[in-house]
C-alpha cells in the first residue's frame, strides 16, 4: 500500500522488539468471535490513475459545464487563483488545532486577522474562529441569546433559509426553545406589524436574515428596536457575505451569524463552507466556538493563543457553552484570503457588479414575467413569478445547459408558481438574456393557448 | 541545548505583521471584468443600505498576500513535516489526490440544489461511500449530514432520543465513562439529558459490574468510546451491549478510535446500535488546523427511521435522488447535505487502500503503537498495563517529582522537532502523555521520537530547569495564556484608535 512507509524487514524487526510473533497478538484483546476473518467488501485497491479517471467520470455527470442561475445560501463567485495555492501548503493543510500555541503561530495569526476582518465587515466587535455553516452557527446563535437573557422563546422571520430554519427546529426540540415564525409582507420584508405582536416579554432573540431568502434587504433597525424594547437580542443571519461590500452592516444586531461561503468556498454540493459569529464585546464569554487572542511570550514579544476555553466542552464538559470542537478552519483561511485579496476596495467594487447584474437581470425578467417584492431593495437575488410551473421551465432550460432559478413551491407553496433566481459578477449578460428569452418564450406560449382557449369557449 | 536533537535544527524564519500593518491605500490583489450591464445608482438602490466604507479592511497587493501567508504558514508544524502524535486525533497522511479530486470542475462546483438529473455524480459519490462506511461499521443504515465528530455525537443522540420518544419513554440519562472526550457530555446537554458519570476499573475500562448496577430504564444509552481513550480496547463490549439492551438501552460507539479496528472488527458485530466516524481522522481528510471535518453517523435497523433528512435512496428507474419524506426523521442537522468535499477525499482514500490497505493501515496503527510503548517502558509511567491498541497513554508520575508536567515535556519535545503528544488527557489519568502515532509513521521517525522522550527523560532529571523554561528553539517561546484569558484581545485595531 503506497501511503504505508514501512518494509516487511521493518514490521518484523519491530514485532521481534515488541516481543510478539505476529500482529495477529496485538489483536488479542478483540474477542475472537469479532475478529473479522474475511476481506470488507469494497473496491479493490486501486491506482492513482484509476482514482482521478473515476472522479472525473463522475464530475461530468454533475452538470459540469452548466451555466446557473441558483443561489439560495450557496452562491458561485470568481475564487482567486491565489487562495488554493495558499491553502493547500501543507503547514495549513496538515496541522491539527492549534493548541500548542508555539508551534502553530501560523494558523494562530491567521485566525487573529480573520475575526479581525469578519468583526470589522458584519459592524460587530468581535468574531469567533469559525462554526460549521449558516444554518448551525444561526442555531448556536439562539442558543447564546437564551443564555445570555435568561429567556427561552425565539421569534423567527419566515424569510430566514428555510434549511436553516429546519436546523433550528433540531436544535431547539430538547433546549426547551419554543419557536414562533413571523411571515413576510408583501415587500418580501418581515411584516413588522406581526413582529410587534409576536415579540413580548420573555423573547429572548429576532432571528431574521438579510439580505433574506428573497434577496430582500431588511430594515434592521426597525427591528431591532423592537427586539431591545423587550429586552431581546436580535440575531442577524447573513447567507451572502458579498452584499456586505455595499449593504449597511447590520449595526443594530447583537449577534451576527454569518455563512461565509460566498468568499473564495467552492460550492461543492452544499459543503465544506463557513459558519461564523460575530457579537459585541460583553457577549464573548457565552458565545461558541474558539477564539485566538493576542498575547506576549516570556520576552514580551507578540504571540496568538486560542482562549476563553473555559466556554468549550474540553474544560466545561456538559456545562460548555456548545459542543462543538472541530470547526472549518481551512475554509476559514480561504474565505481570510479572499478577504484580503478584494479588501477594502474589491469588496465594494464586487458587490456593486453583483447589484448591477442583479438589477438588470430583475429588470429583464420583469418585462416578460412578475418579479415579486419588488418594493423593498435586492441584492443578488429575486423571486420570479412565472404562468408555468417553474420545475416545467427548468426542465426545458436543461436542454440548454442551463439550471434555472430554483422552484420555491417545496419552501413557499402559498407563493405559487415562483422560482429564486440569482445573478453573480459570474453571470453574464448573454446568459441572462438567454435565459430571460426562454422564460419569455414559455409565457407567451401560455399566453396564446389560454387566448385560444377563451375563443374556444367563446 | 543540553542533547542533540537529529530530527531538527534551526532555520532562518521571517518575521512578518499583520497584514493589516502593511496595507495603505491604493494596493489592490484584485481586477474585476468590465462591467456588461448598465451601471448602477447604488445609491439609488440602496437608500439608506447603502454601505459607505468598509472600514479597516486592508489594501495589499498579491505578492504581498503570498508571501504573508507563506511566512505564517512557515510558522506551523503539520504531518507534511513529521510525526504529529496527537492521541485520539489520528494525525496521519493526508494523501495528495485526495485534494486533487475534490478540485475537480463539476464537483468543485456543484451547486447543492441543482437538479438531481445532472446532480448523478455527486449523488454517486455518496452512494458508493455510505455503502463502504455501512461494511467497515458492520451497521445498516448511515447519514452524512453531520459537520464533525461532536455534530455526529449530537445527531447520534437526537435519534437514540427519538427511538425512545417513539416507545413511550424519553428516559433521562445517558451514561459516560469517566475517560471520555469533552464532546460527549456537553453532546448529552444539548439533546436535554443528564449526564451519569460511569467509573472505569483498574484494567482501564468500563467496570461491567458498576454498570449493571447504574444501569435502569431511565438510562437512554451509554456512550462509550472504543479502543477507549487509553488505546484500551474494551474486551467486555459485548457484555456491555447486552447489560444495555437487556435493559431497553442502546449502545452509542464514538468513533474517534476507528483507527484501531477498519477491517479487523466492526462496531456493528459486537453490538453497537449507533456510531459517529471522523473522516478526518480514519478517513484520512486533511485537519486543515482544526477543521473542516465530517461526521457520519451509522447506525442499526432499528434507528434507521429516525435518520436526519434527506437520505441518498436508488430510485425505480436506477436513478438516485434525495427522499425528503421521512415521517420520524429527527429532523435536519445541517444546510444542504454535509461536507461533500470530505466524502470525495475519505471516498479517494477507501479506494487508494482497497480491503487489504485498509487491514494493513490498522495492522501498521497498532503496531507503532505498541512499538513506542515498548521503547519508553521504564522511562515513563505507564499508568495501565493493559494491552495497547492505536495509542497509549504514559503518565509524568516520574518527572513531575522534579516539578516537570506533560505540557513542559510537550514543550521541550517541540525542540526536538516533534508535535507534541495530547497532554492532560484522559483526565483519569494525572499528567496524562496520551501517544498515537498513526500508520503513516516509518520506522526511522519512531526511533527518533523514541529517542528524543528518552533524552528529555534524562533532562529532566539532569537540569529540570531547562526543560520547564522550553521551547527554546521557537520563534516565541512559551505565552502568557492568562493575560490572554484576563484582558481578551480578539482583534486589531488601529493604534490611534482607543
Amino acid at each position: 500500500m503506497r501511503y504505508l512507509p514501512k518494509s516487511p524487514a521493518d514490521r518484523d524487526a519491530m514485532l521481534k522488539a515488541i516481543g510478539v510473533r505476529s500482529v495477529d497478538e496485538l489483536f488479542a484483546p478483540v474477542p475472537q468471535e469479532f475478529r473479522l476473518k474475511r476481506d470488507l467488501n469494497i473496491p479493490r485497491q486501486m491506482a492513482e490513475s484509476e482514482i482521478v479517471d473515476w472522479f472525473k467520470q463522475r464530475a461530468k455527470e454533475n452538470g459540469d459545464g452548466y451555466t446557473s442561475f441558483l443561489g439560495a445560501g450557496a452562491y458561485s463567485h470568481y475564487r482567486p487563483i491565489v487562495i488554493d495555492a495558499l491553502v493547500q501548503r501543507g503547514e495549513f493543510l496538515t496541522a491539527y488545532t492549534p493548541y500548542q500555541a508555539e508551534f502553530a503561530q501560523g494558523t494562530l495569526q491567521a485566525i487573529f486577522e480573520f475575526q479581525t476582518m469578519v468583526a470589522e465587515l458584519t459592524g460587530m466587535e468581535v468574531a469567533n474562529a469559525s462554526m460549521y455553516d449558516g444554518s448551525t452557527g444561526a442555531a448556536e446563535a439562539v442558543m447564546m441569546a437564551v443564555r445570555i437573557t435568561g429567556k427561552s422563546e425565539a421569534v423567527v422571520a419566515r424569510s430566514l433559509h428555510p434549511e436553516y430554519r429546519e436546523v433550528l427546529e433540531t436544535y431547539a426540540t430538547h433546549q426547551g426553545i419554543p419557536l414562533k415564525t413571523v411571515a413576510f409582507a408583501e415587500s418580501g420584508r418581515i411584516d413588522l406589524k406581526e413582529l410587534q405582536q409576536e415579540v413580548r416579554d420573555d423573547t429572548a432573540c429576532i432571528l431574521i436574515q438579510s439580505p433574506n431568502f428573497f434577496g430582500t434587504i431588511e430594515d434592521v433597525e426597525a427591528i431591532a428596536e423592537i427586539a431591545h424594547k423587550h429586552g431581546a437580542l436580535l440575531i442577524v443571519s447573513i447567507a451572502e457575505a458579498v452584499s456586505l461590500g455595499i449593504v449597511e452592516p447590520p449595526r443594530a444586531a447583537d449577534i451576527v451569524a454569518m455563512e461565509a461561503q460566498s468568499f473564495g468556498v467552492p460550492l461543492g454540493f452544499g459543503g465544506p463552507y463557513c459558519g461564523v459569529l460575530a457579537t459585541k464585546e460583553k457577549f464573548v464569554r457565552q458565545m461558541p466556538g474558539r477564539l485566538a487572542g493576542q498575547t506576549v511570550d516570556k520576552k514580551g514579544k507578540r504571540g496568538f493563543v486560542l482562549t476563553l476555553a473555559t466556554r468549550e466542552q474540553h474544560i466545561r464538559r456538559e456545562k460548555a457553552t456548545s459542543n462543538i470542537c472541530t470547526n472549518q478552519a481551512l475554509v476559514a483561511l480561504m474565505v481570510n484570503i479572499f478577504m484580503t485579496v478584494y479588501g477594502k476596495v474589491g469588496l465594494k467594487e464586487l458587490a456593486k457588479q453583483n447589484l448591477a447584474k442583479t438589477a438588470y437581470a430583475a429588470d429583464q425578467f420583469n418585462k416578460h414575467a412578475k418579479v415579486l417584492f419588488a418594493g423593498a431593495p435586492l441584492f443578488n437575488e429575486f423571486v420570479v413569478e412565472t404562468s408555468e410551473d417553474p420545475y416545467a421551465i427548468n426542465s426545458r432550460l436543461l436542454g440548454h445547459k442551463i439550471a434555472g432559478g430554483l422552484p420555491l413551491k417545496k419552501f413557499y407553496p402559498e407563493l405559487g408558481n415562483v422560482a429564486l433566481w440569482c445573478c453573480t459578477e459570474l453571470t453574464t449578460r448573454s446568459m441572462i438574456d438567454t435565459a430571460v428569452g426562454l422564460v419569455a418564450d414559455s409565457e407567451r406560449a401560455i399566453r396564446s393557448m389560454k387566448e385560444v382557449e377563451q375563443e374556444v369557449a367563446r | 541545548m543540553k542533547h542533540m536533537t537529529r530530527k531538527a535544527t534551526r532555520h532562518i524564519s521571517q518575521n512578518e505583521g499583520l497584514i493589516f500593518e502593511k496595507s495603505s491605500p491604493g494596493k489592490a490583489a484584485w481586477k474585476l471584468p468590465p462591467l456588461d450591464v448598465p451601471e448602477i445608482d447604488t445609491a439609488k438602490i440602496l437608500g439608506k443600505q447603502e454601505r459607505k466604507d468598509l472600514g479597516h479592511m486592508p489594501e495589499v497587493s498579491e505578492i504581498e498576500i503570498i508571501r504573508h501567508f507563506t511566512r505564517l504558514s512557515t510558522w506551523n508544524y503539520a504531518i507534511d513535516l513529521g510525526m504529529y502524535p496527537l492521541g485520539s486525533c489520528t494525525m496521519k497522511y493526508n494523501p495528495r489526490v485526495n485534494e486533487f479530486v475534490s478540485r475537480v470542475e463539476g464537483l468543485a462546483n456543484g451547486h447543492p440544489y441543482q437538479p438531481e438529473k445532472i446532480s448523478q455524480g455527486a449523488l454517486r459519490i455518496i452512494k458508493t461511500l455510505t455503502d463502504c462506511l455501512i461494511e467497515i461499521t458492520g451497521m445498516d443504515a448511515i447519514t452524512m449530514q453531520p459537520a464533525a465528530g461532536a455534530h455526529g455525537e449530537l445527531t447520534g443522540l437526537l435519534m437514540v432520543r427519538a427511538y425512545h420518544e417513539s416507545t413511550g419513554n424519553a428516559r433521562k440519562k445517558i451514561l459516560i465513562p469517566d475517560s471520555a472526550h469533552g464532546t460527549n457530555p456537553a453532546t448529552a446537554a444539548m439533546v436535554g439529558y443528564a449526564v451519569e458519570n460511569l467509573k472505569s476499573n483498574n484494567r482501564g475500562m468500563v467496570d461491567v459490574a458498576a454498570l449493571a448496577a447504574q444501569m435502569n430504564e431511565d438510562v437512554a444509552a451509554l456512550m462509550v468510546t472504543n479502543p477507549n481513550t487509553l488505546g484500551v480496547f474494551e474486551q467486555e463490549i459485548h457484555k456491555i451491549a447486552e447489560l444495555m439492551h437487556a435493559k431497553g438501552g442502546l449502545l452509542y460507539m464514538d468513533g474517534a478510535n476507528m483507527n484501531a479496528l477498519v477491517a479487523k472488527t466492526r462496531p456493528g458485530d459486537f453490538g453497537v446500535d449507533v456510531m459517529h466516524l471522523n473522516l478526518h481522522k480514519t478517513f484520512s481528510t486533511p485537519h486543515g488546523g482544526g477543521g473542516p471535518g465530517s461526521g457520519p453517523v451509522a447506525v442499526k435497523k432499528i434507528l434507521e427511521p429516525f435518520l436526519p433528512a434527506p437520505v441518498v435512496v436508488t430510485k425505480p428507474d436506477g436513478t438516485l435522488g434525495f427522499e425528503y419524506n421521512r415521517p420520524h426523521t429527527v429532523g435536519r442537522v445541517r444546510a444542504f447535505y454535509g461536507n461533500f468535499g470530505m466524502f470525495i477525499r475519505a471516498l479517494a482514500y477507501i479506494f487508494a487502500n482497497g480491503p487489504d490497505g485498509l487491514r494493513q493501515t490498522t495492522e501498521d496503527a497498532v503496531l507503532n503503537a505498541n512499538y513506542i510503548r515498548k521503547g519508553l517502558e521504564g522511562v515513563y509511567d505507564l499508568p495501565y498495563s493493559t494491552p495497547s491498541m492505536h495509542e497509549v497513554v504514559f503518565s509524568d508520575k516520574v518527572q513531575s517529582k522534579k516539578g516537570v508536567k506533560t505540557m513542559d515535556l510537550a514543550k521541550r519535545l517541540i525542540d526536538y522537532g516533534f508535535h507534541p503528544y495530547t497532554t492532560a488527557f484522559p483526565l483519569i489519568v494525572s499528567g496524562a502523555l496520551m501517544i498515537e502515532p498513526t500508520e503513516s509513521e516509518p520506522k526511522e521517525e519512531l526511533d527518533l521520537f523514541i529517542e528524543a522522550m528518552k533524552s528529555i527523560a534524562e533532562e529532566v532529571e539532569e537540569d529540570p530547569q531547562f526543560v520547564l523554561e522550553a521551547p527554546h528553539n521557537t520563534r516565541i517561546s512559551r505565552l502568557d495564556e492568562t493575560q490572554a484569558a484576563r484582558k481578551p484581545v480578539l482583534r486589531w485595531k488601529p493604534k490611534n484608535v482607543d
